[in-house]
Parts: C-alpha cells; structure tokens; sequence
C-alpha cells in the first residue's frame, strides 16, 4: 500500500514544490495574455506586416515542442551570454509558449464579435483602438473566458517541463525527494494529488462556464 | 556560434537519427492511442453503467496530470512494482495512456455531434444497437473527427520531445548530445531542430486545414 509518511515527512518540499508550480503558472499566465493580446490585436489589426508577424509567431510557436523553447531559454541564452536560473528561464520559456495558443483564442474571441459593431463604432467616431477598447474587447472576455480557462489548466500541466531544467517545481522536488528516500511509486503518486489538487477544479470551473456561456447564447 | 561545425554531415544524420525515432513513437502511439480511444468513446457515449462512471473518472484524472508525470511513472515508478520496461516500452505505453485519453474525448465529441434522430431512425428500421453503431453513426463520426486528430497527433509529435527525460534517443536527445560537445553549436542546433518539427508539424496543420474546409 502507499506509504503515507513519505507525504509527512516530506511535507515542505512538497509545499515548496506545489508553491513554485503555482507561481510559476500564475506568473506565465500573466505574461502569456499581455503578450497572447499584443499578438492577437497584431493579427487582426488593418496593417498587413503585422498581421504576418503575429501569424509567423503563432504558427511557429505552436508547431515546435515547449521544451525546445525552454531549453532555448535555459541553454540557448547562455551560449549567447545571458545567464538565467532555471525557474525565470523555464517560466519565460512557458510565457513565449502559451502566449501564442491564447492569441489564437483572443483572436476567435475578437473575430466572435459581430462585425457589423466595429462598423457602428467607427461610424460613431470612435478611433480602431477606442473602438477595440471599449466595444470589441469588452464582448470577446466572455467568450474568451472558457478556453482561456482550458489554456490555464494545459499551462499548470506544461508547468511541469521546469522540473527537467530544476526549476524548483514539483516535479523537480519529486524527483529530490525520491532520490533521498530511494522510493518513486509513492512519491509520484502524491505528486500526481497535488497536480489534481490544481487542475481538476479548474476543469470542473471550464465545464461550467461553458455550459452556462453554451445556454445563454 | 558555429554553423558550419554544427550542421556537419555526421551531426545532420544523427539528427534524422532522432528524427526517425520521434516520428516512428509518435507514429504507433498515435495508432495504438486510436484503437483504445474509440473504445472508451464508445463505451461513454453508450452510457453503460458503472463502466462509463469508472471510465469518465480515469480519463478525467489522466487530462489533467502532466505528461511529464505519466512518463516517470512508466519509466521509474513501474519498476518499483515488478513491471521494468525499455525506455522506448516506456515512452510509448506513457503517450498511449495520455493519448487515448484524449483521443476518447474527441471519438465521444464526434459521436455526440451526430444527431440523434439518426440512431431512432436506424432502429426503426430494424437495425441493432451494434449494427446503427457500425454503420451509421462510427462512419459519419470518424469523419467529423480526422482534423481534431491530426491536431492531436500534432500535439503528440511534439510531446514525444518530454521523453528527453528518459533519455530515449530522439530529436530532442539527439540535439542535447550534439550541444554537449560545444557551446557553440546550440544555438545552430536549436535553431535546425526547431525547423525539423516544423516542417512537420505545419504542413500537417494545413492538411487538416485543408480537410476542415473540404467538410464544411
């Protein structure tokens, strides 16, 4: 059976883990949807070199493997001369990464709006970014919100490539704490709640903001 | 950085080496993961009883655990309790579970997406449950569903890079031994294997851009 005093003996590096894992998600949350707007607002703004930027990144970024980006953040930058710690390179590796999927989910969103509102915005007086700012934007959060939710919840899950770079998170204190007391199953396992402890809520609150965003419609 | 050292012949092929590898796991997990999801689609979207419960728990607690985590988990944990398997044994038993579980998501969403006036229909006219199943709604489901999988194969492509952590010899490993030898060559690296997956991954997009569309 599993061996429970693996969980209290170990209890802070379980926390410190499971305290990294939240903040470094939360941190490239934050970072990913300043940067996923920016990218987004750039494919759909009226200028063709930026719709062609904003597509090159997002369709670049989707198709390579994160951990090629983190690992060009942990190992590429320093071969360039700029030396990072693992948790701030894992964490901007996991911003660049997740940035492109939630541009293409503000983009959906914006594009959700009917068009026939920019057209009265702007036939009102509003500049394109008035217009963006206090007619489009306002409308595409609420369809944005679910599959932003469902991004969030894969960013805690990619959160997880840290832990091959030691970034401090649980997967790296898993793999410390099962080199100390020479047990993997068990200590996996608690590592396996503490993620389930993060993303089965959220996915419980994705559901219900669909079905709710699914009826109102 | 060193281009010219980096992208030696020796390198390149070592790459294509990797490249194999990842292709051929990604390749059978994507088929095996194919198999497994239909039937536990299937068995959700027939709601029979107890099975589809203890189903939906296990594929929910599977979406959301980290890939990552499954692969140390076939690879480290399962030899703790007598099962030692290789790591390319290991690599593909850890995406097959983590694929069918997705996979079963997107069968169930194709399913569901049939009307269900089909299914009364078919009865009606004196077909069993199994046979409406067969030749009615899988036929029309399995079409809705080839651009969702070619994205998940996608995905999948590029997961196969986390096996890195068990030192399986694909690209990403390959690319990892290559840098070891010099500094200078990671950067050129990186820059190649990025272009590698690429390729690959995005003119898969457009064929299932390009199917997306035919359908519509």
């Amino acid at each position: 059976m599993i061996d429970f005093s693996i969980i209290v003996d170990h209890w802070d590096m379980y926390m410190q883990g499971f305290g990294n894992t939240v903040k470094a998600s939360l941190l490239a949350l934050l970072g990913s949807l300043l940067l996923g707007i920016v990218i987004a607002v750039f494919r759909i703004a009226p200028v063709r070199l930026l719709n062609w930027l904003g597509a090159a990144y997002v369709e670049f970024i989707r198709n390579i493997p994160l951990i090629l980006v983190v690992f060009v953040f942990f190992f590429g930058l320093p071969a360039l001369g700029v030396r990072l710690d693992s948790f701030t390179a894992g964490t901007l590796g996991l911003t660049v990464y997740t940035a492109a999927f939630i541009a293409e989910v503000i983009r959906a969103g914006i594009l959700a709006v009917p068009k026939g509102q920019m057209e009265a915005a702007r036939s009102s007086g509003l500049t394109y970014l008035q217009a963006m700012r206090y007619v489009i934007l306002p409308q595409a959060i609420k369809i944005v919100i679910p599959p932003l939710g469902n991004q969030f919840i894969n960013l805690v899950k990619n959160s997880s490539v840290l832990g091959v770079i030691a970034g401090l998170d649980l997967m790296y204190f898993g793999d410390l704490i099962s080199s100390e007391t020479f047990v993997t199953f068990d200590v996996y396992i608690f590592v396996a709640v503490f993620y389930l402890v993060l993303t089965v809520p959220l996915s419980l609150g994705v559901g219900f903001l669909e079905r709710r965003l699914a009826r109102s419609r | 950085m060193d281009f010219i050292g980096a992208y030696s012949p020796i390198h390149l092929k070592f790459l294509l080496e990797g490249f194999l590898v990842t292709l051929e796991v990604a390749f059978i997990s994507i088929v095996l993961s194919f198999a497994i999801g239909i039937v536990i689609g299937v068995l959700r979207y027939a709601r029979i009883p107890v099975v589809a419960h203890v189903l939906a728990v296990g594929v929910e607690t599977i979406r959301n655990l980290p890939l990552l985590l499954i692969i140390f988990f076939t690879y480290f944990a399962l030899p703790e309790v007598g099962m030692k398997l290789d790591k390319l044994y290991a690599a593909i038993l850890a995406l097959v579970i983590f694929e069918s579980a997705m996979l079963s998501e997107i069968v169930r969403s194709g399913l569901n997406s049939i009307e269900k006036g089909q299914i009364e229909a078919a009865r009606a006219s004196g077909l069993t449950y199994m046979q409406t199943m067969w030749h009615i709604i899988l036929p029309q489901a399995l079409r809705r569903m080839v651009p969702p999988i070619v994205s998940q194969f996608i995905s999948l492509l590029k997961d196969t890079s986390l096996a890195v952590v068990i030192a399986l010899p694909e690209l990403m490993n390959h690319a990892q031994i290559i840098n070891g030898r010099n500094v200078n060559y990671v950067i050129p690296i990186f820059l190649l294997v990025a272009l590698m997956y690429f390729t690959v991954n995005y003119s898969l997009s457009l064929i299932s851009k390009r199917l997306e569309n035919k359908r519509v």
